[in-house]
Formats: structure tokens, sequence, C-alpha cells
């Protein structure tokens, strides 16, 4: 059974004439344990998808269902990673992650929630760091810390939005890695927000392009059967990575291409069913 | 960090950078560049005022007035030394005064046994140092005041657009108004509202204290709201994701984030509240700095002019020492200078 559902969602801003259609009839529904990735261009309205489903902002249309209970604003049971960390400059790292913890578990006995903050913190190997401030911790790290809290609230489903967006690429390889030990660790649902095809084809289990925006609009969904774990090194000279990356990638691009030329709303070529 | 570099960085938060160059030659650091820089930091200062004090004394005696000539740096310190002077021996009466009183205690206790000592209190007129601690004890408890006003409205403006909107007019046509005419109002509504008790705090005092408290509130209440108003949109979405209650959103997220904007707030309030201070002490009676002034004023002595510019120096030096205090505090609170504590 899927554990959270989108079913007919839409998302506009702005009013009257100046209105943009940002999202149009979203679909998805997600199974539980799934690591589903969505792939698309910068602008395309990926993290308006995401505010969506952790609350932060409402559809204008459909409905949101988590755990078959209509979504109605932000919660824990949603966990998200945000695109620029978000941490805050004047706690240290332990005490980013005891907000989160403190709030979410009040009840529990003040031994057992720093039993899960230290937990996290070794999960994420910040241990060393937890006195720090995040100004004093490199990207990487804060990114880190910020994977530990979404993750120490327990929550019913992680959602990363972009969560490597603003790393190097060799912090990017190396967090990866992690990100995807940790999922074998822990078996969340993850929903991971990027525009990296081959962060996504490394990641999930399943991987669906958006088109570009306004009005986008979700393309087939590629199953993703490589085997874990897989290591980016030799997934490189596999052709079946090859061969779902040229298809995601080929498919992006039409729609983008599509959506140049397109002056109203057209249905979008599937061509991925030729693939 | 070593330990040279802490003290450095702790004397910068203290606003002595004029010292730093010294600590760092005396550390050994490259002598011709800390050199450079303490003829920039010191000597440049002690050049502007020394100049200053010899034109002012080539100046001064130029100018004659109705109550002598205008007083040169000389005669003004001659006054600043008498003032304390005058002090020290107000202090040593007291003492005096005290003395005798015990003793006589002693004997009064000894001629009528079982009978309650009428004690009395030295009611010599207060001293400059005196006027000195009550402008301040003044200043503070307006800007206390004024604080524990400013700072919540101010929050609550920063985190509800309707409330702000409902304020602003207030705010913005109470803001420029002078104190010389708020104290009529304060004394007026001090005087049938305080009562005529004579315990507690005097009159004057309360009604200096509302006055600089009424003048001072702005800078704080605008700073704070657009502090809290400018808080990280992200930040308030970990609050929303977590569901925080209000209170733990204002002590964990609201307040440290427009923290740096509050002490600024409260630093220009100080600055404002020590200004208009005067102005209502020497309305309002109030046995400060402007009372002193006007009193002096009134003297008409060939004095006058001498002891009125110690009190303008005594008044600049610690409205720069207040400032400084308030910086210093600043410094401390802000998140992004937390690691220089």
């Amino acid at each position: 059974m899927a554990i959270l559902e989108l079913s007919g969602v839409s998302k506009s801003f702005g009013r009257g004439e100046r209105r943009t259609c940002v999202l149009r009839e979203i679909d998805l529904a997600i199974a539980e344990g799934e690591f589903l990735a969505i792939v698309g261009f910068s602008g395309s309205g990926k993290t308006t998808l995401i505010n969506l489903i952790a609350g932060l902002a409402r559809p204008d249309g459909g409905s949101i269902r988590l755990d078959g209970r209509e979504v109605d604003g932000p919660g824990p049971d949603r966990g998200l990673v945000f695109q620029n960390y978000s941490l805050l400059p004047w706690l240290t790292v332990e005490e980013n992650i005891a907000l989160a913890v403190d709030n979410v578990f009040p009840g529990w006995p003040r031994e057992r929630r720093r039993e899960l903050i230290g937990r996290h913190l070794d999960l994420v190997h910040l241990g060393p760091a937890r006195h720090k401030l995040p100004r004093q911790l490199s990207g990487g790290m804060r990114q880190r810390v910020a994977v530990a809290r979404a993750l120490a609230m327990n929550p019913r489903i992680l959602l990363l939005d972009e969560p490597l967006g603003a790393l190097d690429a060799l912090t990017r390889g190396a967090l990866q890695d992690e990100i995807e030990r940790i999922w074998e660790a822990e078996r969340k649902t993850v929903v991971l927000i990027t525009n990296d095809v081959d962060e996504a084809l490394l990641l999930a289990d399943r991987v669906i392009p958006l088109s570009p925006g306004p009005e986008a609009r979700l393309g087939p969904p590629v199953p993703v059967a490589l085997p874990r774990p897989r290591d980016r090194r030799e997934l490189n000279h596999d052709p079946e990575f090859k061969r779902l990356r040229a298809a995601i990638t080929g498919w992006l691009l039409d729609a983008g291409a599509v959506r140049k030329v397109a002056v109203g709303p057209r249905p979008l070529p599937r061509l991925l069913t030729a693939a | 960090m070593t330990a040279p570099a802490r003290l450095v960085s702790l004397l910068e938060t203290l606003g002595l950078t004029p010292v730093v160059p010294l600590v760092r030659l005396c550390l050994g650091e490259d002598p011709r560049e800390q050199l450079a820089l303490l003829v920039n930091l010191v000597g440049l200062p002690v050049l502007g005022g020394t100049l200053f004090l010899l034109f002012w004394a080539a100046v001064a005696g130029g100018v004659k007035t109705s109550i002598g000539s205008v007083p040169g740096p000389a005669q003004v310190w001659r006054q600043a030394v008498g003032l304390f002077r005058e002090h020290q021996a107000e202090r040593e009466h007291e003492r005096e005064f005290y003395a005798r009183q015990t003793l006589i205690r002693a004997r009064y206790e000894k001629a009528f046994p079982g009978r309650a000592w009428p004690a009395h209190k030295y009611s010599g007129a207060p001293t400059y140092v005196d006027q000195i601690e009550t402008s301040l004890e003044t200043v503070f408890a307006g800007f206390v005041l004024a604080s524990l006003i400013a700072v919540p409205v101010g929050v609550f403006c920063g985190l509800s657009k309707g409330f702000y909107n409902a304020v602003n007019p207030f705010v913005q046509i109470f803001r420029p108004v002078s104190p010389l005419a708020w104290l009529p109002i304060v004394m007026i509504l001090v005087s049938a509202l305080y009562g005529s008790a004579s315990s507690g705090l005097p009159k004057a005092f309360v009604s200096s204290a509302i006055t600089v408290a009424l003048c001072s509130l702005w800078p704080t209440l605008i700073n704070t709201a657009i502090g809290v108003g400018s808080i990280d949109h992200d930040h308030l979405n970990v609050a929303r994701v977590l569901r925080l209650p209000l209170g733990v959103r204002l002590r964990k997220i609201v307040l440290p984030s427009a923290l740096p904007y509050i002490f600024t707030g409260l630093r220009l309030s100080l600055g404002v509240g020590w200004m208009v201070l005067i102005a209502a002490e020497m309305l309002a009676q109030n046995p400060g700095l402007g009372k002193f002034v006007w009193d002096m004023f009134q003297n008409g002595s060939s004095d006058t002019l001498a002891l009125i510019m110690v009190a303008v120096f005594t008044i600049g030096i610690i409205g720069f020492a207040l400032d400084r205090m308030m910086l210093v505090l600043q410094r401390l609170v802000s998140y992004d200078r937390a690691a220089v504590r």
C-alpha cells in the first residue's frame, strides 16, 4: 500500500493575469520503504512539489495523503531536509538536533532523548563536531547535520530537497554514498528532489522526471533495478545505467524543447515508451 | 585559538582597538606595521584633540559676555577639579556627621534607656558626583522602562503584519516629539496618579524617567520589529515542520535571530535617552546633571560658563561610555560573534 499518495495536485502562484500555474494535475504514489527520486531542471517546480508534500504550502486542487490521512500542514512525520540546510546558526550541532528531538518526543525521559541525539550524530559521523556551531562546519558537514536532524524526528518519510545542490562535486559524491548507506541502515521511505540524473540513478529505486514549469508535469516513472550497493565507478560503465540515463536525459531535453515551442498547454510526446 | 590571539580578539570585542597594536608590538609582531597602526589609532586622535584645545584656548579669552569672558580649557579643568574637591569635602562632612551622631546616640541611650533614638539623616546638598549618579539612575530607570515596553511590542510588530499596521501610525507620530513637549503632560499625570506620598521615588525622578522612556523607546521598537520581521524564512519553516509551540519558537528562533537588531535598537535608545535626560531634568528639577546646568545658568556667576562646560564634557564622556558599553553587549550577544566570547 502506498504510504504517500498525491492525486490531481495543482499549484499556482499570483493572481489574475499574473497567475502562473507551477504544477498541474500531479499524480504520484510512493510505496513504504521506497527511495524515489524526482529529477528536473531548475525552476521546474520541484521545490514547490516538496513544499506541498511537507505541508509548507497548500495545493490549489487535488489531495495529498500520508498513510491515508489528508496532509493539512507541516509536521515532524515528514522529515524535510532543506536545500540550504536551515540550521539555526546560534545553536550548536547537538542543540540543533536536540531542538527537533525535544519537541517531537517531549514525553521521553531526558536520557532517552540524549541517546537518540547521540545515535544520529554517530550515524552521520559528526560525534566529534557536536559542540561546534554551523558556521564552523563545511557545507557537506552542515548538510549531514540537517539529515541527522530530519532522521532523528523518526519521520514516516524523509524529504530531501536538492540536499547536495550547493556542494562541490567531490563532497557531493561522498555525501551521495553516505545517503545510500544511511538509507540501507534505516530503510526509510525517501523522496529525493534533484537536478542530477546520475545522483537519482545512483540512489533511487524509481526515478520520475519532472517537465520544466510552468505547468510542470511528471513524466513516466523509470524503475531502477541496478543492484545495491551501487558503486559510482562501476556504474559509469554499466550498460543498463547508461540506457536509463540516456532515456531520462532525453525525455527531459525533449520536454524542455517542446516547452519552448509550445504556446499553449500541449500534451508531451511519450518518448520513453519507445525505449 | 592561542592565548595572544584570544587577548587581541577580547580587546577588539571590548572596543579597545587602539590598544591592540600596542599588544601586538609587545608580542613581537611586525613592528613597522604595528607602529603605523599605532600612529593612526592613537597618534591622530591625540593630535586632533590637542589642536582643538589650542584653538579653544586661543579663541576663548577674546569673547566677552555679560558674565565675563568665555573660559579656556585651563579654567574649565580648574572648575572640574574644584567640583571634585567639593564632593570630597562634602563626603568628609557626612562622615563626621554620622560619627558625631553615633557618639550622641550612645550618650542618649545611656541617659534615656528604653527610648528609641530618633536617627537623623545627613541633609547636605547633592554634590556634582551625586548629581551624576542621579542622572545615571534616572536614565537607566527610563531605559529599562522603555525596553520593557519596546521589545515585546516590537516582537509583536515583527510577527504580525496586522499588528504592525495598527501600531505604526502612533509610532510615526510620537517618534519625533520632543521631550520638552512630553514633560509637562508627564509631570501633571505623575502628580495626579503617582500620589503625593513622599514614600518611594521622588516625583521629579519619576517624571524624568518616564519622559526618557517615552522618547527613547522608538529606536528599540522599530529595530526589534525589523529584526523579527526579517528572520530567515527557512528558520521559520523549521519551526513549522517541528510544530514548535509559540514560547519555544520565540526563545529558540525569533529572539536569537533578532538579537543583533534588538541590541542595535537598545544602543540607539540609550543614546537618545541620555540626550533627552538633560532637558527633562532641567524642567522637572530632578537633581541630576540637567538641574546642575540649569542651576548654574540661573546662578550667573563668573564661573557659570566654565561649570556648564564641565557638565558638557561630563555628559559627553558618559554618553560615549554608555554607547561603548552597549556596543560590547551587542557584540557579546550576537550569534555571529559568539566565538569571541
